[in-house]
């Protein structure tokens, strides 16, 4: 790294201040272009086969009579995308959910597609391919596909992870294994423990924009993709390494990004759409319907979890233990391993052991979805730490505090914890006026804590100073939240110029060396760092600059509030020299002025969170109400509060959704009944609270404004939260997710005995 | 299929223009006419993300047809700002910060804007049943509740 990423404590100007984002006014005139807006001349309409059976063996496809039909200039299957993967198997796995090969794994699954002059003639031509199935038997539920009578969906793995190599195939594709410790011992010690199994439903990002691509190859062997995605660098190594291409000659333009949450971090249609433009020779543009987005993109995991914590008297926790079992779809993940790693990550604990299994089950293939697999692992850790707490009869948020984990201690997934906010956040959540606010009746208040690792990565920033003096920042990370706002203060501060004097822009990817998505909330964080160095990179030159007017030594010129200012008394009749004027003598003393980086953004800060709110219960009906939440979380630094108080509120209100409401229903006949916004129902205006938020400045020490990520974190507490309020409120432990008004009320009726009564 | 010619105003200007039987007007004002400032979020009226004013009356774009435009008046989120002045909705949406990805954000300005045309003072009650129809994904509404407000009183005030 070019540069020292430390922490060093400043004061800010522009960091920290709240002004309008660069790309607000073309999102409020409609004139943003997002995936779906962008056309090419000669552009055909692409459209995707899928399969409507859960698990089948694909005999024959045949697509003479679609490709026969008026208008229909290219029709594909697998056999239009080789496998070149050589070995790679997740890539493998990859472009067998692009196009199903031999079997189709979901409902939903692609099997083939076409691209035709219009929509209406793409359509008919679906109708036209015949596939050839034998349905196979199928197994949606991770419970069941776990039982050793489950069907396989693949005969060919073996759970990795045992002590013993398995002599049978299963659909368990890994178990893994964290913690320290001897839990026996610490259960041993303990005068109170809690024993509970909880599950929770798959759920989807639900972002409102479809994927949607346009695909251009070149006879040439060129080729542009205009999409919507988190990281256009991942789209073109997997789409150039699915098609056989070299990166190079692959041109990705990122759109403006209707909403991703994770979701937009795998290519699903993308390939497809450069598969047909290929064979058709023409542009294509393929857009996918709601109903493919909820049957066949990456939603959640589905999962179902043991946890088991023990305590003393006093309150310390002796021992905690957990069994995580997640669905994966139909192909490898590493999801349940996630969630064995954070489950136990906001406490203090001598005795930890989580174990994971990802499981296979014939749903589309699970993707990230923000601070993926935390919030279940949540769900089960916080409600059984409230209900240990209860036990012991100590007051949640003080047992909690106790336990807390602190700068120095080892966490429960391996790490120790350099500086933290857990105690802190639940210091402010006690202190909260929400915390004493009276409740009425049927009304039940609950918190919970949540953590996150936040990710860092492969960064590269470009920054580039024009003649007049104005400021081109080009990043890689795709803007998902308002990013393009805060990396402009970023430059402004380290330059020392006024944040209007900046623009900033997500650059293609022949404009820029590579970038990790924007995932593992890694956006600010990590472009900011890249962003910070590359100003320090262009303010070395404008010294040089300046020494060279002055005709002094560089060690002489020092750069102050956007000038480069000659230090010394024998300077004293050379005025300081602004930035717009070395930049508009630039052509006279060495040529254009730029600030390059690409770093690693290692050291990302871990992000802790406490949620609090109050729900009521109507115990006739088992429907619920949010009255009143409240986020706090540790942002490090908030480059931009108010964003950062939109991701905080963003992932509450997609946690209470969950919580409360969303799930994927699947039938017996193994095909999703609800792929719509209808009957999939995410929250809606009058569905909620305002949202009160509370930012905690943490400064994280390998950053060197102090930032952390903080996108995903408030996503964790929301289920447990909701859980620990709504058992409170019904007087029952709700351990099944979502919390709908038939699970409530199937849950009073049983605690009373039977019929419920006033 | 013979093409259906319809003759309407969109956002004050004479607009004429062949579709098809069943081409949806959201499909007619993004693909036709170059208006794609409305957008497709799930095309069977949930999300609300292709909201127009259809004769001052609020509707999904995606639920109405092409054809029936003939002879009526339709309000796009291209025809909300006079030049270059924003709405006030639309400042207020800015300083708000009522939008995260913005893709909802066109379809919210326009239910607002017609939700304060019938309830120039709304309750945060009236503003969120208002706002029911649409789908926000990133910001919990919270923010573009309050913008809806401050615009609301700018408005009272102009």
């Amino acid at each position: 790294m070019n540069f020292d990423p430390r922490y060093s404590g400043r004061n800010f100007t522009s960091v920290g201040t709240r002004p309008l984002r660069p790309d607000g006014v073309d999102k409020v005139t409609g004139r943003a272009r997002y995936g779906a807006d962008f056309n090419m001349a000669g552009q055909l309409v692409g459209r995707v086969l899928r399969s409507p059976h859960a698990h089948a063996t694909i005999r024959r496809i045949d697509t003479s009579k679609a490709e026969k039909l008026a208008g229909v200039k290219a029709v594909i299957t697998a056999a239009d995308l080789p496998d070149l993967t050589d070995g790679d198997a997740a890539m493998y796995d990859i472009l067998d959910n692009c196009m199903a090969r031999e079997k189709a794994l979901y409902d939903g699954h692609a099997v083939a597609a076409v691209a035709a002059v219009d929509a209406r003639t793409a359509r008919q031509a679906l109708k036209l391919i015949e596939v050839d199935y034998e349905v196979l038997p199928h197994v949606t539920d991770v419970d069941e596909a776990m039982k050793h009578t489950a069907p396989l969906l693949n005969d060919a793995i073996f759970t990795e992870g045992l002590e013993e190599k398995p002599a049978k195939p299963s659909n368990v594709t890994k178990r893994t294994q964290f913690g320290h410790g001897d839990i026996h011992e610490g259960f041993g010690r303990a005068d109170f423990v809690v024993e509970r199994s909880f599950k929770t439903e798959q759920t989807h990002q639900g972002y409102i924009e479809p994927h949607a691509c346009v695909a251009n190859v070149s006879s040439d062997g060129t080729a542009d993709l205009w999409v919507c995605t988190q990281g256009h660098f991942v789209y073109r190594q997997h789409c150039a390494q699915l098609l056989g291409m070299e990166a190079s000659k692959l041109r990705v333009t990122s759109s403006e990004i209707g909403g991703g949450f994770g979701g937009k971090t795998h290519v699903w249609a993308e390939p497809v759409a450069l598969a047909l433009s290929r064979k058709a020779g023409r542009p294509v543009k393929l857009v996918m319907t709601r109903d493919e987005v909820f049957r066949a993109s990456g939603p959640t995991s589905a999962t179902s979890i043991d946890v088991r914590i023990g305590a003393r008297k006093d309150g310390t926790i002796t021992a905690a233990e957990a069994t995580l079992r997640y669905s994966c779809g139909p192909y490898a993940g590493m999801w349940a391993e996630i969630g064995a790693m954070t489950a136990f990550a906001c406490y203090r604990l001598e005795n930890v052991r989580t174990v994971g299994y990802e499981v296979l089950v014939n749903r589309p293939k699970t993707a990230a979805y923000r601070a993926p697999s935390a919030p279940m692992a949540a769900f089960a850790v916080e409600s059984a730490i409230d209900e240990l707490a209860k036990e012991i009869g100590m007051d949640p948020v003080e047992f909690r505090i106790r336990n807390a984990a602190q700068e120095g201690t080892r966490s429960s997934y391996g790490p120790v914890y350099g500086p933290i906010g857990i105690g802190p956040t639940l210091e402010a959540a006690k202190n909260h006026p929400h915390m004493k606010a009276p409740l009425g009746k049927n009304q039940g208040r609950g918190m919970a804590c949540g953590f996150w690792f936040n990710f860092g990565g492969q960064t590269c920033t470009d920054l580039n100073i024009g003649m007049d003096g104005s400021v081109s920042l080009a990043v890689g990370t795709v803007d998902v939240g308002g990013s393009r706002a805060s990396l402009s203060l970023v430059a402004a501060e380290e330059l020392g110029i006024a944040y209007e004097q900046v623009k900033a822009v997500v650059a293609d990817t022949s404009s820029l060396g590579y970038n990790d998505m924007t995932d593992g909330s890694r956006g600010t964080f990590s472009s900011s760092m890249a962003t910070i160095s590359a100003a320090r990179n262009a303010i070395k030159i404008l010294r040089e600059r300046a020494a060279q007017m002055w005709d002094i030594p560089i060690d002489d010129v020092v750069w102050e509030k956007g000038h480069a200012i000659a230090k010394g008394e024998k300077y004293g009749n050379l005025a300081a020299l602004s930035l717009r004027e070395i930049a508009a003598a630039s052509g006279k003393t060495g040529g254009p002025i730029a600030g390059h980086s690409e770093l690693v953004a290692d050291g990302a800060g871990v992000s802790f969170a406490t949620h609090i709110c109050d729900i009521e219960v109507d115990p006739e009906t088992g429907a619920t109400r949010v009255l009143r939440y409240t986020v706090v979380q540790d942002a490090g630094k908030a480059v931009h509060p108010t964003y950062v108080e939109g991701q905080y509120q963003g992932g509450a209100a997609q946690g209470i959704g969950w919580a409360l409401n969303e799930e994927y229903v699947y039938g017996k006949d193994g095909r999703l009944q609800n792929p719509g916004f209808l009957d999939y129902r995410i929250p809606v205006c009058s569905d909620l609270p305002m949202i009160d938020t509370q930012i905690l400045e943490i400064p994280n020490p390998n950053h060197p404004y102090g930032v952390r990520g903080v996108g995903e974190t408030s996503i964790v507490p929301p289920l447990a939260a909701i859980a620990n309020a709504v058992s409170n409120a019904a007087g029952v432990r709700m351990t099944h997710i979502p919390m709908s008004p038939p699970r409530i009320l199937a849950a009073i009726e049983a605690e009373r005995g039977g019929r419920w009564s006033k | 299929m013979a093409g259906v010619a319809v003759s309407t105003t969109i956002n004050g200007d004479n607009v004429e223009y062949l579709c098809q039987p069943d081409e949806t007007l959201l499909d007619v004002l993004r693909d036709r006419l170059g208006l794609t400032g409305a957008k497709e979020g799930c095309g069977t009226g949930d999300c609300g993300a292709c909201s127009i004013i259809l004769d001052d009356r609020l509707v999904c774009s995606c639920l109405v047809l092409g054809a029936e435009a003939e002879g009526r008046r339709v309000e796009t989120i291209e025809g909300m700002a006079h030049g270059d002045r924003l709405h006030p909705l639309q400042q207020k949406f800015l300083e708000h910060a009522a939008l995260q990805c913005g893709v909802c954000t066109p379809g919210f300005l326009i239910a607002a804007k017609d939700l304060l045309a019938k309830n120039p003072d709304p309750t945060e009650e009236e503003i969120r049943f208002g706002l029911a129809g649409n789908l926000c994904r990133c910001t919990g509404y919270d923010k573009i509740v309050r913008a809806v407000q401050d615009a609301a009183s700018v408005m009272k005030g102009a």
